[in-house]
C-alpha cells in the first residue's frame, strides 16, 4: 500500500530487544488475528496508534492511569508517522507550540534510555534561512521569543551558515537563525518506544482493529463500538490523524474534526561520495519553500508548494492511496529550489520521491481536546506536518487534560472548539487547507487574514457595507469590516500590504479613531457572540449566579461586566450581561466564544433545569420571534444626539445612564434593545437590532447621523480604542489561567457578598496570597512609529533588563501618539527562576523593554488606564444644540 | 472582372435599384471588403483586405445586407477590389469613414471567446475496462458569422453499436444546417436498424407504446433542436422506416453501413425536398422548410464501430485521420475528399452529368454554375428544381420568400437540373493501433491550415497530456541534475498546452492565432477575436471541429482477434 523502505532501513537499524518486543507483538497479533477478544470495558480508549496515539497513551499511564486500550486499524506506526520526514523542530511561531516541541525534544532524548528501544536521535540542529529582509525579521522574532522560553537559538551571518553546512549556495542570503539543539528522528520508532512503554505500564495495545464509531449516551462517551466487539469505556481519545474527521462524523452525534489531507512530497537520495556527517544541520529555506537534512549519508528534502494536492476529500479511498504516486513535474519547482541552494548535489542519484500524505486544519495549528458536544470524546489530531515535534508535548497535554481536566498550559489556541460547525464544510475545508499549506512557508506578517473560504456569515449590512469601501476581515466565519477605504484612496495589493512596518491603513484607521472621539461612529459588531438565557421561576439568577464572578441580582436593565471562571479562578469566557427581566438575561460574549462558552454552559447548567438557552447570534429563535440580532455600535460623544433624534426620547445621562439597557424605538423600528456601552470605553450605545430591521436602522442611523459627522468604522479603529483603554479581551489576553485579581478586575468580582462561585476560593486564596503575574499596559517611549518595527503580541518583556514575561496584544493609540502594548509581568526568582508574589509596587518600581524582534524599546508600564483618556469634552455650544434635541 | 475571389459559397448578381434605405446611411457598407482568405497564401489571410470603390453597385434589400456577405458579386455587375492591404492601412483607411475600433482582448478574455462553445465527451468505462475503440472526443467552433451557420452533432446509437459524429456547414442561412444536424443522424440511425427492430417501433408507435430510444446524444448546451417542427421530421423519418419495412424482402440479414449512409443522406434531403413542396398549414413551420430547402449545407459524417470507421463526406468539410508513425512523427491521412472545384474528378462528374453544351458553365470560376462553391450539399434547391417548380413554390410561398432576391434568383445557364445532389461519398478505413484520433472540420479549419499541422498539433496535444502521467524513477540510475534538466523541458512544453482542456479549443487557437512561425501569437489571436461581428466573416469563415480519440489498446485487441 505505501512505500516500505523507509521501515526496512530503520529494522536494519533497530536494537535486537526492540525487535524481539516488535516480533512478539505481532507475532501475538497474527495468531489472535481470528480468536483475539477485546475487553469488554476499560477507561480510556485511544483509537490511532501513530505518535498521538502512543504519546497520549504512553502519558495517560505516567501520569497513574492503568486501564487503557489502544486501538490501531493496522499496524503500530503506519500512516503519516511513517513516512514523516522526521525532523524535530522547535523554532515555532505560538509559544505553546514552542513548548510542545521542546518538551518533545526533551522527551525523545531520553527515551532510548528508558525503553532501550533506538529511535536514531541525533543532535543536528537546524538552520533557518532568510533571503529576503522580511523573512529576517520573522527569524527575529522568533528567536526572541525562543531565546526567552530557555531554547538556545541566535541570528547568524550568511557566511556563519557556509562554516554549518558543506554545500550550501548562501549568496543570495540576508542572514539565518541557527537552533541548535533541535534534532531528526525516525517517528516510527519514536511511536514504537513510547507504545513499548506504555504498554510495560499496563495499557493494552491491540493493532488490526478498526473502531467503527462511539456510543454516546446523554452527551458522555459511554463505549466504542470496533469491527471485533464492542468495549465500555468513560473516555475515547481520537488521534486517528488523517482519518480523523470521518472517525468524528461516525457517531450519532458527530462530532466535527475540521481538518483535511493535502499530498506532501520529499525526496531521498542515495549516500554522497563521501557522506554528510551524521551532525549536519537540517537546513530550512522557507523563502523556497523547502527543508533538507541529511539521511543515510544522502539527503531527504521536500518542501510546502505553492499549490497543493488536496486528498481524501470524499473520505477514506482505497483508490486514492493505491494512487499515491511520485508526481515529479508537482515536485520540479521544490527541485529547482533544492538546486539552487546546493548546486552541488547536481550528480547525486535519486533514490525515491515519496508521497506521503499530511493534514492541515483551517487556521495551521493543531486540534486537541474535548468535543463541545459529546463529554469524555478528547480529540488529537490536524498536525500540520509538524506531528513529530508536537507529539511528545500535546500527547502531555491532552493526558492531563483528561486526568485533572484541564491542561497545565493555556491552550487555547489549540483547543477544538474554537471551532465551530461551519468549518466542518468539506468544501470549506479542500479550499482552505490549500491555501494553509503554501502558508506554512510563507511570510507570516501581522494582520494576515485568510483568503479562502470567506463570505461565510456576513451581516444584512454586508453589501451596503461593502459598496462603502470596508475591507474585511473574518473571525470565526464571520466577516467583519476591518476598516473603511475612502473612494478616492487606493491601498496597496495584498501581497505587498505585507509588512512588519507601519501599514498602508494607518491614516485611514486615524480618521475613524478622531470621528470616535469627536463625533460618532457606527461599526457593525452583528460577530460578537449573543445568548439569552432565561427560566420560568427564578432558577435563573440562582444558576447565573454561581457561574458568574459578578453579582447579577441588579435591577433589571442593569449590564454587568463578568467573567465565567474555571474552579482555579481563570477566565473560561468574559462577557457583559443584561438583566432584561426578573428571569432573563442578555449575554455578550467575543466572537469565538460561540462554541466555547455554549459548552461551558451546558456542561454546568443543571440538567433538569428549566433554563432555556438560546444562540441569537445567528439562530432563529422561534418561541421568541426575535430573529439574529444585528449589533451596531455607535461610540462618540454624538451618539447621543443621533439616538435622541431617532428615538424621540430622553438620552441624557439622567435618563439613560452608562451600562444601561433599554427597548426602545430607533425610526420605525420598535423593539431595538440599546445599550449604553460600546467596548471601548467611549461614550455611545450598542444597538442590538432583529435581522429585518437591520437596514432601516442603519440608514436612519446614517442619515440623520449625517449632521454630527457620522462615519463607518472598522474593527481597527475599535481595536486602538480598546487597547489605549487598556481593556483585555478574552482570547488575546484573558485565558483559561488568568484570573480576575491578576488583570485588576477585583471590583467586578463578588468575593465581598458572601455568595458563592466558580473559582471563589482560589480567588479568595489570591486575595490573600497576592498573585504570580499582573497584566500591565505599557506605554512604548523611544519608539519611531513610521520607521521602527511594529508590535505585534508575543513580544518579551524585560524589567531592569530581565525577562518578565510576554506581551499578549498591541496597538497604535492615536491619542496617546505611542504604542500601546498589553501583556502580563511576572517576577522569576533571579535564582531558582520560580515565579514569586507581582505587587503593584513590583510592577511600578521598573525599568521596562519590549524586545520586538531583537530590538529593545523602552516603555512605561502602568497598573491603570490613562485617566485623559475618559474625559470627555464638550464644546459648549454643542451642549446646547443637544439641550434643544432632548425636549 | 473581379480581381477578388470571395471565400462565398454562392455569388448572385445584386441589383442597383436597391432600397435606398442603407445606399447613402452608410458610409463604408461593410460588405464592400471583400475577402481573399480562400486563395491567398494560408498563413497570411489575415493581414490582407480588400476595399470597394462601388459601394452603391452591392447595397440590397435589408435582408440581404444580412447575409450580402456571403455571396460574390455576380460577374457582370463585378466590383474593383484594391487587394493586399495591410492591416493597419485597413485600418487607416477606415478611420475616416467611422470610428475605428481597436479591442486588446487579455488572454482570460480570449480563452472565454475560445471556450464557450467548447465540448469535452469521454466514454464511461465499465468495470474499469473501456470496450469502446473510442475513448472520446472533445468538439469546439468559432463563429465567424452572425449568427454561426456551421453546427455538429454526436451521438451514440443505442441499437446498433457505433457512435455517430458530423459537422455540418450551412451557407445561406443555417436553417439547412440546423436541420441536417437535427435530423441526419436519425435517418442513418433507421438505416442501419435491423428489420426487426423496425417493426418494433413501428409497432410501438402505433400503439402509443414507449418507443425504443435510437441515439443517445453528446450535446453542448448551445446546440439546440428546434422543438416546433419535431412532429413534422418525425413524421418524415416514420414514413421514410414504414417504406423500408415494406421494401424488406426478408433476404438481406447484413446491413451495409456504406449503403446505408448513402441511402439515409439521399432520403433526408429528398424529405427536406418534399417538405418544401407540400408545404405546412402552419405558417411558421411552412416558412422554416421553404428555408430549409432554400439554404444548404455540406455535411460529414463518420460511423465508429469498433475497428470500422466509415466517413460519409457531402461537401468541402473533411476527415483527417491522425497517425503516428512507429518514430513518434505525425501523419495525416485523408479519409474524403472535398466536392468541390478543386477535385478534378467531381468536376468531371459534373460535366458528364450534363449535356455538352454545359460544359463551360457548368463549372465556371471554380463554382457550380459560377455561384456554389461546394459541388454536392443538402437543401440548395434553387439547383435541384426545375424552374417552374421554384417558381410555383415561391409564388405559393410566404410573403418573406416572395420579397428575397435570393430566392427568387435562377442560377444562369440553368437548363438541365438537378446540378446539386446530396449523395455522400462513403470512404472505409479500417482502424489501426497506430491511428489515433479522427478530425472532423469545416472549411474554416481547412482553408486556414495544412492538414499536416491540424494533425501534429493535435497529435503533440494529446501525447503532451499523456506526459502530464507521472514519471518514475523505478530503479534507473537518475541523477537529481538530469531529473531536473527532464522536468523543465517537460514543462516549458506542457504551458502552452496547459491553456486548453480541449482538443479542438487548442486547434482552433492555432487556426486564428497562428503567426508565421507556427506559434500562437496573442496579439494576432486578440485582434481575430475582436474582430466586429461584420467583419469577422471577412478574415476567417466558422470553425466547426471534432476530434475523436481512438483506444489504442481496444484497437490493438480487436486486431489480435483476427
Amino acid at each position: 500500500m505505501f512505500y516500505r523502505f523507509l521501515s526496512i532501513i530503520q529494522r536494519q537499524r533497530t536494537s535486537p530487544r526492540w525487535q524481539t518486543w516488535c516480533l512478539s507483538r505481532s507475532s501475538v497479533s497474527a495468531a489472535e488475528a481470528h480468536s483475539v477478544t477485546l475487553p469488554a470495558q476499560a477507561q480510556v480508549v485511544i483509537c490511532g496508534g501513530g505518535i498521538m496515539g502512543t504519546s497520549v497513551a504512553y502519558h495517560l499511564s505516567r501520569m497513574g492511569w492503568k486501564d487503557i486500550i489502544l486501538l490501531e486499524q493496522g499496524r503500530l506506526a503506519a500512516g503519516s508517522t511513517r513516512f514523516c520526514a522526521g525532523i524535530l523542530s522547535t523554532a515555532r511561531h505560538l509559544t505553546i507550540e514552542q513548548k510542545m516541541a521542546d518538551y518533545s525534544n526533551k522527551l525523545y532524548q531520553q527515551l532510548e534510555q528508558e525503553t532501550g528501544i533506538q529511535t536514531g536521535y541525533i543532535r543536528t540542529g537546524s538552520v533557518f534561512l532568510a533571503q529576503t529582509q522580511d523573512r529576517l525579521i520573522s527569524l527575529k522574532r522568533i528567536n526572541s521569543r525562543l531565546n526567552v522560553i530557555g531554547i538556545p537559538s541566535e541570528i547568524i551571518s550568511p557566511k556563519k551558515v557556509a562554516e554549518l553546512h558543506p554545500f550550501l549556495n548562501v549568496h543570495n542570503l540576508v542572514g539565518a537563525m541557527h537552533v541548535p539543539e533541535d534534532a531528526v528522528v525516525s517517528s516510527a520508532d519514536v511511536a514504537l518506544a513510547l507504545a513499548s512503554a506504555a504498554s510495560q505500564n499496563g495499557v493494552q495495545i491491540y493493532d488490526r482493529t478498526s473502531v467503527l464509531h462511539v456510543m454516546v449516551k446523554k452527551g458522555q462517551v459511554t463505549g466504542v463500538e470496533t469491527d471485533k466487539g464492542q468495549i465500555e469505556c468513560q473516555y475515547f481519545v481520537n488521534c486517528a490523524g488523517q482519518w480523523a474527521y470521518e472517525l468524528g462524523l461516525s457517531n450519532e452525534e458527530p462530532v466535527s474534526i475540521p481538518l483535511h489531507a493535502c499530498e506532501h512530497f520529499y525526496l531521498l537520495t542515495r549516500p554522497l561520495e563521501t557522506p554528510l556527517q551524521n551532525n549536519t544541520p537540517t537546513i530550512v529555506d522557507p523563502d523556497g519553500r523547502i527543508y533538507i537534512r541529511n539521511w543515510q549519508g544522502g539527503i531527504l528534502s521536500g518542501g510546502f508548494e505553492k499549490n497543493p494536492k488536496p486528498i481524501f476529500t470524499e473520505g477514506k479511498n482505497q483508490l486514492e492511496i493505491q494512487n499515491l504516486q511520485e508526481d515529479w513535474d508537482h515536485f520540479e519547482p521544490l527541485l529547482s529550489s533544492l538546486l539552487r541552494r546546493m548546486p552541488e548535489l547536481e550528480t547525486l542519484e535519486i533514490m525515491k520521491l515519496v508521497n506521503c500524505p499530511e493534514t492541515f486544519t483551517p487556521d495551521m495549528r493543531c486540534i486537541m481536546g474535548e468535543s463541545p458536544v459529546i463529554r469524555g470524546y478528547f480529540v488529537l489530531a490536524g498536525m500540520n506536518s509538524a506531528g513529530l515535534s508536537f507529539g511528545g508535548g500535546a500527547g502531555k497535554y491532552l493526558a492531563e487534560w483528561i486526568v485533572h481536566g484541564y491542561p497545565s498550559e493555556n491552550v487555547w489556541e489549540l483547543d477544538l472548539k474554537r471551532f465551530g460547525a461551519l468549518q466542518s464544510s468539506r468544501t470549506f475545508l479542500r479550499h482552505r487547507v490549500m491555501e494553509v499549506m503554501p502558508l506554512i512557508y510563507d511570510l507570516k506578517v501581522p494582520r494576515w487574514d485568510f483568503q479562502t473560504g470567506r463570505q461565510l456569515r456576513t451581516s444584512p449590512l454586508y453589501d451596503r457595507l461593502d459598496a462603502q469601501g470596508a475591507r474585511w476581515m473574518e473571525k470565526h466565519g464571520f466577516e467583519r469590516p476591518k476598516y473603511f477605504v475612502p473612494p478616492d484612496k487606493d491601498l496597496l495589493a495584498l501581497e505587498q500590504s505585507k509588512t512588519f512596518y507601519k501599514p498602508d491603513w494607518f491614516d485611514i484607521v486615524e480618521s475613524e479613531v478622531k470621528c470616535c472621539k469627536e463625533a460618532v461612529c457606527v461599526i457593525d459588531m452583528s460577530s460578537f457572540t449573543k445568548f439569552e438565557i432565561t427560566s420560568i421561576g427564578d432558577q435563573a439568577l440562582e444558576v447565573l449566579q454561581f457561574l458568574f464572578s459578578n453579582d447579577l441580582d441588579v435591577p433589571v436593565g442593569h449590564i454587568v461586566h463578568t467573567g465565567m471562571l474555571n474552579e482555579a479562578g481563570g477566565y473560561e469566557n468574559d462577557c457583559s450581561i443584561a438583566r432584561l427581566s426578573k428571569r432573563s438575561f442578555f449575554m455578550i460574549s467575543p466572537t469565538d466564544q460561540q462554541v466555547h462558552c455554549w459548552a461551558w454552559l451546558r456542561k454546568h447548567m443543571p440538567e433538569d433545569s428549566s433554563l432555556v438557552l438560546e444562540d441569537v447570534t445567528w439562530k432563529y429563535t422561534g418561541e421568541s420571534l426575535r430573529a439574529a440580532d444585528t449589533a451596531l455600535n455607535l461610540i462618540g460623544p454624538r451618539a447621543v444626539d443621533v439616538l435622541s433624534e431617532l428615538s424621540y426620547a430622553p438620552m441624557t445621562p439622567d435618563h439613560f445612564p452608562t451600562l444601561f439597557c433599554k427597548e426602545m424605538s430607533v425610526g420605525y423600528a420598535n423593539g431595538i434593545r440599546v445599550m449604553s456601552m460600546t467596548h471601548t470605553g467611549e461614550p455611545g450605545f450598542m444597538l442590538y437590532i432583529p435581522i429585518e430591521y437591520a437596514l432601516h436602522v442603519y440608514n436612519e442611523v446614517m442619515n440623520v447621523g449625517q449632521k454630527y459627522g457620522i462615519r463607518n468604522a472598522g474593527y481597527y479603529a475599535l481595536r486602538s480604542l480598546r487597547i489605549e483603554k487598556f481593556f483585555a479581551f478574552w482570547g488575546q489576553d484573558l485565558n483559561t489561567l488568568t484570573t480576575p485579581m491578576e488583570c485588576g478586575r477585583e471590583s467586578r468580582v463578588k468575593l465581598e457578598k458572601g455568595m458563592d462561585f466558580m473559582g471563589h476560593d482560589a480567588l479568595l486564596q489570591q486575595k490573600q496570597n497576592g498573585v504570580y503575574k499582573r497584566f500591565t499596559m505599557f506605554i512604548l517611549e523611544d519608539h519611531d512609529t513610521d520607521l521602527d518595527l511594529w508590535p505585534w503580541w508575543g513580544e518579551p518583556i524585560y524589567r531592569n533588563g530581565q525577562y518578565v514575561g510576554q506581551t499578549t496584544s498591541s496597538a497604535y493609540s492615536y491619542t496617546l501618539e505611542r504604542h500601546v502594548c498589553l501583556g502580563f509581568v511576572h517576577n522569576f526568582s533571579k535564582d531558582t527562576g520560580e515565579e514569586q508574589v507581582v505587587t503593584a509596587d513590583f510592577v511600578n518600581r521598573g525599568e521596562y523593554e519590549i524586545d520586538i524582534a531583537g530590538c529593545r524599546f523602552q516603555a512605561k508600564a502602568k497598573l491603570y488606564p490613562v485617566t485623559s483618556l475618559f474625559t470627555h469634552k464638550r464644546r459648549k455650544d454643542d451642549v446646547e444644540l443637544s439641550d434643544l434635541h432632548g425636549k | 472582372m473581379c480581381v477578388c475571389p470571395g471565400p462565398r459559397r454562392i455569388g448572385i448578381p445584386v441589383r442597383s435599384s436597391s432600397p435606398p434605405l442603407f445606399s447613402d446611411a452608410m458610409p463604408a457598407p461593410t460588405q464592400l471588403f471583400l475577402p481573399l482568405v480562400r486563395n491567398c497564401e494560408l498563413s497570411r489571410i489575415y493581414g490582407t483586405a480588400c476595399y470597394c470603390h462601388h459601394k452603391h453597385l452591392c447595397c440590397s434589400s435589408p435582408y440581404l445586407s444580412q447575409s450580402c456577405l456571403r455571396y460574390t458579386p455576380h460577374p457582370a455587375y463585378a466590383t474593383f477590389c484594391r487587394p493586399k492591404e495591410s492591416w493597419w492601412q485597413y485600418t487607416q483607411g477606415r478611420r475616416y469613414a467611422s470610428t475605428p475600433q481597436k479591442f486588446y482582448l487579455t488572454p482570460p478574455q480570449v480563452n472565454s471567446i475560445l471556450k464557450a462553445n467548447e465540448y469535452s465527451f469521454k466514454v464511461p468505462e465499465f468495470d474499469g475496462k473501456n470496450v469502446s475503440s473510442i475513448l472520446g472526443f472533445d468538439s469546439n467552433q468559432l463563429p465567424a458569422n452572425a449568427p454561426i451557420e456551421d453546427r455538429r452533432s454526436a451521438a451514440t446509437c443505442l441499437q446498433t453499436r457505433g457512435m455517430l459524429l458530423g459537422v455540418f456547414d450551412g451557407h445561406a442561412g443555417c436553417a439547412c444546417s440546423q436541420a441536417v444536424s437535427e435530423r441526419l443522424f436519425y435517418y442513418i440511425a433507421v438505416s442501419l436498424l435491423p428489420h426487426e427492430t423496425l417493426l418494433e417501433i413501428e409497432n410501438a408507435v402505433e400503439s402509443g407504446r414507449a418507443l425504443l430510444p435510437i441515439l443517445q446524444w453528446h450535446k453542448h448546451p448551445n446546440d439546440y433542436f428546434s422543438k416546433e417542427a419535431s412532429k413534422l421530421y418525425f413524421n418524415s423519418l416514420r414514413t421514410y422506416w414504414q417504406e423500408l419495412i415494406d421494401l424488406n424482402t426478408g433476404e438481406s440479414t447484413d446491413i451495409d453501413v456504406k449503403e446505408a449512409l448513402i441511402n439515409a443522406f439521399k432520403r433526408l434531403d429528398n424529405d427536406i425536398s418534399l417538405e418544401a413542396q407540400v408545404g405546412d398549414p402552419n405558417s411558421f413551420l411552412n416558412y422554416l422548410v421553404l428555408r430549409v430547402a432554400f439554404s444548404g449545407a455540406t455535411a460529414c459524417v463518420a460511423h465508429v464501430d469498433g475497428v470500422d470507421l466509415h466517413v460519409a463526406n457531402t461537401g468541402d468539410s473533411r476527415a483527417m485521420l491522425g497517425v503516428q508513425e512507429e518514430d513518434g512523427s505525425w501523419s495525416a491521412v485523408t479519409l474524403s475528399n472535398d466536392h468541390n472545384a478543386q477535385n478534378e474528378r467531381e468536376v468531371e462528374r459534373l460535366k458528364l452529368e450534363h449535356p455538352k453544351s454545359e460544359s463551360k458553365s457548368v463549372v465556371k470560376q471554380d463554382r457550380l454554375l459560377g455561384l456554389l462553391m461546394p459541388f454536392r450539399a443538402f437543401g440548395d434547391v434553387k439547383f435541384k428544381w426545375s424552374i417552374d417548380l421554384q417558381k410555383r413554390v415561391i409564388e405559393s410561398g410566404p410573403d418573406q420568400l416572395n420579397d428575397n432576391e435570393y430566392t427568387k434568383f435562377i442560377p444562369p445557364n440553368y437548363h438541365t437540373p438537378p446540378y446539386l445532389t446530396a449523395e455522400p461519398e462513403v470512404t472505409y478505413h479500417r482502424l489501426r493501433p497506430q491511428d489515433k484520433f479522427l478530425v472532423l472540420a469545416t472549411d474554416g479549419l481547412w482553408e486556414t491550415m495544412h492538414r499536416h499541422d491540424v494533425v501534429k498539433i493535435v497529435g503533440e496535444y494529446l501525447t503532451g497530456m499523456h506526459h502530464q502521467q507521472p514519471i518514475a524513477v523505478g530503479g534507473y540510475k537518475v541523477t537529481l541534475g538530469q531529473m531536473h534538466g527532464l522536468l523543465t523541458e517537460r514543462r516549458a512544453k506542457m504551458s502552452s498546452v496547459f491553456e486548453d482542456q480541449n482538443a479542438a479549443t487548442h486547434l482552433i487557437r492555432h487556426a486564428v492565432g497562428n503567426n508565421e512561425f507556427g506559434a500562437v501569437d496573442h496579439e494576432r489571436l486578440s485582434k481575430m477575436l475582436s474582430l466586429p461581428e461584420e467583419l469577422a466573416r471577412m478574415y476567417r469563415d466558422d470553425i466547426t471541429i471534432i476530434v475523436v480519440q481512438f483506444n489504442s489498446h481496444v484497437v490493438g485487441a480487436y486486431q489480435n482477434q483476427e
